[in-house]
């Protein structure tokens, strides 16, 4: 059941992708399809036993960061037309050859990576676990995205104020 | 699970990185990026799962952060681009390329 879900996701995930890399007119819909891609990425992380991610992946993923996305898209009223026919064909040919190479040889190694499996405790990755790791081992690091997120935030600001003075 | 997690991520990797490099439209190649920052979670989770380790969940925490705020600073330079410019292709905006 558990492997069924995954490969029902994963297909869900690649088409989503898929949709959004190569939709060369609509730019909305290829964000909602990249909104499928993480939604099933998000019920992925579950069927991994990393329940806090999965959540925080739907809600910052596929709630947040592509509202954004969506966001601007219609804010900025791009119509088909402002968007020129893409040339270069060789260039693609060539990148599709080479990204068809990586993923070939990605997928070769990939099985002699991984050493014996771990046992893993009874509430791995929910909010218990995650959290206490994170506010003992890791908060220096918690600490600093604070600071990050204040410079985005200033940063995101002054870059799209009309004048600055 | 783990192994074929790990080679769904190297897919959506892929994948993101061929939108990177051949679209031409300043959203997309955003989303693309996007994209390929969740396939580096997909793969940091697969691995903390196999490892028992939870060190990839808070890596995945921070990636998720870094996102974010990539998400708002880019996007605010395409509106800043777009104001200028009038256009989102990348063809368009070439001042710095050799």
């Amino acid at each position: 059941m558990t492997d069924f879900l995954f490969y029902v996701f994963a297909a869900v995930a690649v088409a989503g992708s898929l949709g959004m890399l190569l939709n060369v007119r609509n730019t909305v819909a290829g964000a909602l399809s990249l909104v499928g891609t993480m939604v099933s990425l998000g019920a992925i992380y579950v069927l991994l036993d990393a329940y806090l991610i999965g959540v925080l992946q739907i809600l910052v993923y596929a709630g947040a960061i592509l509202v954004v996305f969506l966001f601007v898209v219609m804010l900025l009223n791009l119509r088909q037309d402002a968007f020129t026919p893409e040339r270069l064909r060789g260039t693609k040919a060539l990148g599709v050859a080479v990204g068809a190479l990586v993923c070939v040889e990605l997928l070769l190694l990939l099985p002699r990576a991984l050493g014996p499996a771990a046992e893993i405790p009874a509430d791995f990755g929910g909010y218990r676990m995650v959290g206490a790791a994170l506010f003992t081992d890791w908060v220096l690091a918690f600490e600093v995205t604070s600071l990050l997120l204040l410079a985005a935030m200033v940063g995101a600001v002054i870059l799209a104020k009309r004048s600055i003075d | 699970m783990v192994e074929k997690a790990v080679a769904l991520s190297a897919i959506l990797f892929v994948l993101g990185a061929l939108g990177a490099l051949t679209r031409r439209n300043l959203i997309v190649i955003l989303m693309s990026i996007e994209l390929m920052l969740n396939a580096v979670n997909l793969a940091l989770v697969a691995y903390a799962r196999h490892w028992g380790d939870l060190a990839g969940h808070i890596f995945v925490l921070m990636v998720i952060v870094v996102a974010a705020a990539e998400v708002a600073v880019g996007l605010g330079i395409v509106i800043a681009l777009f104001r200028n410019r009038e256009s989102v292709n990348v063809e368009d905006v070439s001042l710095l390329k050799w």
